[in-house]
């Protein structure tokens, strides 16, 4: 170790230790240097952004979702408002125990065990800040008590706010839609906060849907100062949310109201237009699901129960319903024949049925000599056929689609399903085969290939009504609409037919009990199970394999103001299930009273309400469904 | 010096009594902030230690360098033996014991070593003949008083600590004239030896330290979390700081420690650039004060010990101080006066006691001219 020649002394010592003590010293102010400069630089340059981290450490934004718009009748009448809520949601990110967390909440707020099996499923599948409802509408009591607990249940998150009703409930599900919290996929395509805000939710179906930019709103905030545990120390500030705009319709709500009550315990659809403008009055599909219950996450055993009720309640018939339109397109094809030359005093006689070939087609009676009114109000089907045979059926369906039949309409998005008018150039495209006078025949009494939705005949009768090509729509609008091709004098017989259908003809029954005004209509029978005799689908057979009943109708017949279709699914003919329905809501039209007393007395008759059968309905389900577990909802639940 | 201020009082070492005064002084009033704007728990308690260390300091002050000579290697070996049955009754308990509980004090001897591995090694050259210096016989002994304490510490696990004791015997060989390229070489194996002691004898909890150290934003909300919230605390206070007790960081909890390790984030955040630099510079003035008596120490216990107690209380305050601004791992080390804690402001204060006593000594000898003033 010691180097040679290198005397070691106290004195080099203490040399050597001055050295390097000075050396130490030296690189202990570096030292302090490089942290004054360090402090400089994080304190000084990048000053901005580590204040903008603690203001963000210090402040939580938390959003107020705004109040949606409502949704309003032609008189200003809400069909959805919102109303004052308690609710409580659950932020699965922030849970630490979940299965805890959801006992403590069962206890709090008294869940039932079948609620409490939802929103255990719930949290299985749910992720990240994605809020999974508990519970809306508590009481201020239940709402304080969870309160005062929340210090020991991170996740859970109270809130006072707003939810959307629907007053008349199952009565406007098909039309307006309902609404609900954003799923993940809605959230991962626009990254807006608010989607996953608790309580925020958007339109899923329908109108609420369609017009959700206008009904959404802009959402309001509070500041708050919170600590790193997310005690709120102390509130900095609110910002007031904007609500979204109301959106008007053309419905007219105690008719929609209406409506859908008097459907009772049917299925079906029903479409009331208003006759000068076009514009919906009543759209309703029954049975439905109340969109109070979607709104609020609809429970897996009342999805259950909708989804399998035979009568489809999640099915919008008015639009995606199809049926073959009987004998509802009679007039329709009379303006046709007239349209082409025939002559309405001429007159044919119906045996019973019309040879064609060697077969031969059957009428319901054996009505004798009929010109055109006469085969109207008789819903003979012998004169048709034989006009169908001499024409063609390509001239009766040309008018047939310029009355709006096989047309898919621009409705506020709703989704239709436009069935088929055929002619010869459809079947040749389709089945490679060339039209027969068979189909000729089998497609002017509305069966065959025929297939109309019950808005299409809606409209259809409205256009029939008016002599002016009116588009339904909902949002009122203020253009007039074009005259029809067709001479007011053709017109007005095949009024005049139906004027007798309903005053001596075949809904004869269905006379409006009013004083001078009268209702002019057409029914129609649709074959469930193939062609051929009544009996096939009549009474005696299962449910599911009974005729459907068409009724489509205008009042007054003098000065029409209302049109309308409905059908009654399997409910054996139209005069017999569904011009009574007509007559009723077209009396609801001119004397309210009158028809709201009779409806009473009808639904005491089926076991009470909509909303009173729905509860029992479901209660006896829940019963049956004891013990079995009810499959789980989609995320997307009505078509 | 005013002839009616007696003698004893004249002769105090006033400049760096006033020093640790401005420094502790501060630390109570930022501590009293650190608690919400509240003497209790902290600041009252950090000055009322602050005031009995500085009694017990101006009491080694007067212990002659023949009674600290004297007194070093018994004390050594007790605090060796010492730290031997901390290692021993953590390893009965299960799991690690840094202290020995003495009913009325908690003994960390730990603590006590970084002093006395300094005394010891600076005794030991001392005693080595002056030819002797730069042989094989002036470096193991060191070595072994060194490392003796550094393996039962390091074991503890108590790796800042472990560093501290290291760094502080060192110093004093270094100082002593061992040759400059036996460090240049330790130095190059000791880098060597990193990995080795990185993926062996560091535990998970340190090796994660370390990890996060190298990149604070890959664990925000884990280890990471201390640094990031400690650079915004800092960074968020700007030149002049947010304002007295105004400190979100450390009010709201977001800066964790901010009242121990972290107090001066939790200072820089209300003080700003200004309270920092007020800090450095004093510390600076501390570190110059102890600098100067080493170099003016007559004797070479003197010196060599100066020199090392400088080293000792330098390590607290860089590493300390790198460690908030993110400069250096997270290792629990204090920052002298400033943090809440009792046996680390001994630790301190012995050593400042220590240094008062060679300048004492210095200027009571006359010995050699004094360098600076």
């Amino acid at each position: 170790m010691i180097r040679p020649g290198k005397l070691i002394t106290r004195n080099s010592l203490n040399i050597t230790f001055n050295r390097r003590t000075m050396l130490i010293g030296g690189a202990q102010g570096l030292v302090g240097a490089i942290l004054a400069a360090r402090m400089a630089y994080i304190s000084v340059v990048e000053n901005e952004r580590y204040k903008m981290l603690s203001e963000s450490n210090r402040v939580n934004l938390t959003l107020i979702p705004p109040r949606r718009g409502w949704i309003i009748d032609r008189n200003g009448k809400p069909l959805a408002n919102n109303k004052a809520d308690f609710r409580v949601d659950l932020i699965p990110q922030r849970v630490r125990d979940v299965d805890g967390t959801i006992d403590q909440l069962a206890t709090i707020l008294k869940m039932t065990p079948d609620k409490v099996d939802d929103l255990r499923a719930a949290m299985k599948d749910a992720r990240g800040l994605q809020p999974v409802p508990v519970a809306a509408g508590l009481s201020y009591e239940d709402f304080a008590a969870l309160s005062v607990r929340l210090p020991d249940l991170p996740g859970v998150a109270p809130q006072r706010g707003f939810s959307r009703q629907y007053p008349t409930g199952a009565a406007v599900g098909h039309l307006l839609g309902y609404v609900g919290i954003a799923n993940a996929e809605e959230y991962e395509e626009s990254k807006n906060p608010l989607l996953i805000t608790p309580g925020f939710k958007i339109g899923k179906d329908g109108l609420e849907k369609y017009f959700e930019p206008q009904l959404q709103g802009k959402p309001g905030a509070r500041k708050v100062e919170v600590t790193a545990r997310g005690k709120i120390v102390r509130e900095l500030g609110v910002q007031e949310d904007v609500p979204g705009k109301p959106l008007k319709l053309t419905i007219d709500g105690g008719l929609q109201e209406f409506v859908a009550r008097r459907m009772g315990r049917e299925s079906g659809a029903a479409v009331v237009i208003d006759c000068q403008t076009g514009g919906i009055l009543a759209f309703s599909s029954m049975p439905c699901f109340d969109p109070n219950s979607f709104s609020d996450g609809i429970g897996r055993l009342e999805y259950a129960m909708l989804s399998q009720d035979e009568r489809v309640p999640l099915l919008n018939k008015a639009t995606r319903g199809l049926y073959p339109p009987g004998s509802t397109l009679k007039p329709m094809a009379a303006v046709a024949c007239l349209q082409h030359g025939v002559d309405p005093e001429e007159t044919i006689n119906c045996p019973g049925g019309y040879r064609l070939g060697n077969r031969f087609y059957q009428c319901l009676g054996r009505h004798g000599p009929v010109n055109m009114v006469r085969a109207i109000e008789k819903s003979c089907n012998t004169y048709f056929y034989a006009q169908a045979h001499r024409l063609g059926y390509d001239k009766i369906a040309m008018v047939a689609r310029e009355m709006g039949l096989g047309e898919d309409f621009n409705l506020a998005g709703l989704n239709q399903r436009y069935g088929t008018i055929p002619d010869s150039e459809w079947k040749m495209r389709k089945f490679k085969q060339a039209w027969t006078a068979s189909d000729s025949l089998n497609a002017v009494i509305g069966q065959g290939y025929v297939i109309c939705n019950p808005l299409q005949l809606a409209v259809m009768v409205a256009r029939l009504a008016s002599g002016r090509k009116l588009y339904p729509h909902l949002i009122p609008d203020n253009r007039v609409a074009p005259t029809l091709p067709y001479a007011p004098e053709h017109l007005a017989i095949a009024h005049q037919g139906m004027a007798q259908v309903v005053s001596q003809g075949t809904a004869a029954r269905s006379k409006l009990p009013l004083e001078g005004i009268a209702m002019a209509g057409k029914t129609g029978t649709a074959q469930v199970r193939g062609l051929g005799s009544g009996s096939r689908g009549g009474a005696g057979v299962p449910w599911k394999y009974r005729d459907h009943g068409l009724f489509v109708c205008f009042a007054p017949v003098e000065q029409p103001l209302y049109a309308a279709a409905v059908v009654i699914e399997h409910g054996l003919g139209g005069s017999r299930a569904a011009a009574p329905v007509a007559k009723d809501f077209m009396t609801y039209m001119f004397d309210p009273q009158k028809a709201m007393d009779s409806l009473a007395a009808m639904e005491a008759g089926w076991g009470g309400n909509i909303q009173e059968r729905m509860a029992s309905e479901f209660a006896s389900f829940r019963a049956r469904a004891e013990g079995r577990v009810a499959e789980p909802p989609p995320q997307e639940a009505a078509d | 010096m005013l002839a009616f201020v007696p003698r004893p009082v004249a002769e105090l070492p006033w400049q760096i009594i006033f020093i640790t005064v401005a420094i502790a002084g501060f630390g109570v009033i930022v501590l009293y902030s650190a608690a919400g704007g509240s003497v209790s728990p902290w600041a009252g308690i950090h000055a009322l230690r602050f005031v009995v260390f500085l009694a017990m300091a101006l009491v080694i002050r007067l212990f002659s360098e023949n009674f600290v000579k004297w007194g070093t290697f018994p004390a050594y070996a007790v605090f060796a033996v010492l730290l031997l049955l901390v290692e021993l009754a953590g390893a009965v308990k299960g799991g690690s014991q840094r202290w020995i509980e003495l009913g009325f004090i908690r003994l960390q001897p730990s603590e006590f070593m970084k002093p006395l591995v300094v005394l010891a090694i600076a005794r030991f050259y001392e005693m080595l003949p002056i030819g002797q210096a730069r042989s094989w016989s002036a470096i193991w002994p060191p070595l072994v008083l060194i490392g003796v304490p550094w393996f039962l510490v390091m074991t503890q696990p108590d790796l800042g600590t472990s560093i501290a004791v290291m760094t502080g015997g060192v110093t004093v060989m270094f100082l002593a004239g061992v040759p400059l390229r036996l460090f240049i070489g330790a130095g190059l194996a000791g880098a060597a030896f990193v990995p080795f002691a990185f993926f062996f004898l560091l535990k998970e909890y340190q090796q994660n330290r370390v990890l996060i150290f190298l990149d604070p934003e890959s664990d925000p909300l884990g280890t990471g979390y201390h640094i990031s919230q400690s650079k915004i605390a800092i960074g968020s206070g700007g030149i002049g700081g947010k304002g007295y007790l105004q400190g979100s960081q450390s009010h709201l909890d977001y800066l964790p420690e901010g009242h121990t390790d972290f107090v001066f984030a939790t200072m820089a955040e209300e003080w700003g650039l200004i309270g920092g630099l007020f800090v450095i510079v004093m510390f600076a003035l501390l570190l110059r004060w102890s600098t100067v008596v080493s170099l003016n120490a007559p004797s070479r216990f003197g010196k060599l010990a100066g020199g090392g107690l400088t080293m000792v209380i330098f390590f607290y305050i860089a590493i300390n101080m790198l460690m908030v601004m993110g400069l250096a791992p997270v290792v629990g080390i204090p920052l002298p006066f400033l943090s809440y804690g009792g046996s680390s402001m001994m630790t301190i204060m012995i050593c400042i006691g220590l240094l008062m006593g060679i300048e004492r000594n210095t200027r009571q000898g006359g010995g050699g001219g004094r360098l600076l003033p």
